[in-house]
């Protein structure tokens, strides 16, 4: 009996306080009118990352800061802004880091080598195989 | 296949348990740092925050004076942990200002009146603008801003009993 209470009174327990009480800005959760410009800040909101939950666009997350970055992003575009400009405006302040679309430093260039060092090892060595299968 | 290469994968497997081993046993450091030190501190404006309390814009950080810039809201609970330490930080005569994120005027004097109220200005951020161009990842955050409104110094999360002479100290230097 006693665990089934203590189970009972978790479910009614609510979520430690971490969030505001305001409601989402305005551009969080609604489209722009102009659909290309829409467009435009949807794929700028899928590679920024979010700063709370990190692993997450700010497009994906429910997080109420990734809520204000989607608004900043929209409310920018419709200014005609450009979606390089804002993320540049990120990247100063939050490095990197923050954007999914790693720019190319010496620090990861092997990231983008790694695709055609691998593939052409995978070349090498079906070579090899088939040559040896040929002989048999 | 002949000779050592037959270890090869094997290895290989050694290599990535390894380095996944290790990745477990010392997690990466998740706290995301603001770019921003030793650059001057955004142009920003704000509404007063409460009616009564002046205002803050990045004109009065660069007043010749070093301040703490805390970045706090009344829904933050780490923010009523660092409040007595902040009260604190203002004894000894360090200048203090705030940036209230997503916060209403009556719930932010319940929140002064209840946990003290150690700033002399507070700019209410009700999107986080300022924040995000702080770059702040959350709430509390506190920057050591000098006399010339340069960023110095950044403290993400609550402030703790250990951190207070590393501030006091950061400001002093900030002159």
């Amino acid at each position: 009996m006693r665990p089934l209470l203590v189970l009972l009174c978790l479910l009614a327990a609510t979520p430690a306080l971490a969030d505001s009480t305001m409601p989402p800005a305005y551009w969080a959760d609604r489209q722009l009118e102009d659909p290309r410009k829409e467009a435009q800040a949807q794929a700028l909101m899928q590679e920024i990352r979010c700063l709370v939950c990190q692993g997450q666009s700010i497009a994906d997350s429910d997080a109420e800061m990734a809520g204000d970055m989607r608004d900043l992003v929209r409310t920018r575009i419709s200014q005609g802004e450009k979606p390089s400009e804002i993320r540049a405006w990120l990247v100063e302040r939050y490095g990197p880091w923050v954007t999914y679309r790693p720019p190319s430093r010496p620090v990861t260039w092997p990231l983008w080598l790694a695709p055609l060092v691998l593939l052409a090892a995978g070349v090498v060595i079906a070579r090899n195989r088939l040559k040896g299968r040929g002989r048999e | 296949m002949s000779g050592w290469t037959r270890f090869l994968p094997i290895a290989l497997l050694a290599l990535i348990v390894g380095a996944l081993v290790w990745r477990l046993a010392n997690p990466p450091d998740t706290t995301v740092q603001s770019a921003l030190i030793g650059k001057p501190v955004p142009e920003f404006e704000a509404p007063p925050a409460l009616p009564g309390k002046p205002p803050l814009s990045s004109a009065e950080l660069a007043d010749g004076k070093p301040k703490l810039v805390n970045i706090f809201a009344s829904w933050c609970l780490p923010c009523i942990a660092e409040a007595p330490l902040l009260a604190e930080l203002s004894r000894q005569g360090v200048p203090i200002v705030g940036i209230a994120v997503r916060d209403r005027p009556e719930d932010l004097a319940r929140f002064l009146q209840e946990h003290g109220d150690p700033f002399e200005r507070i700019a209410a951020d009700p999107q986080s603008k300022i924040q995000l161009a702080f770059g702040s990842a959350g709430v509390p955050e506190t920057f050591v801003v000098d006399g010339r409104g340069i960023i110095r110094m950044q403290h993400v999360g609550a402030i703790e009993p250990d951190d207070l002479p590393r501030l006091a100290r950061a400001v002093e230097a900030a002159r």
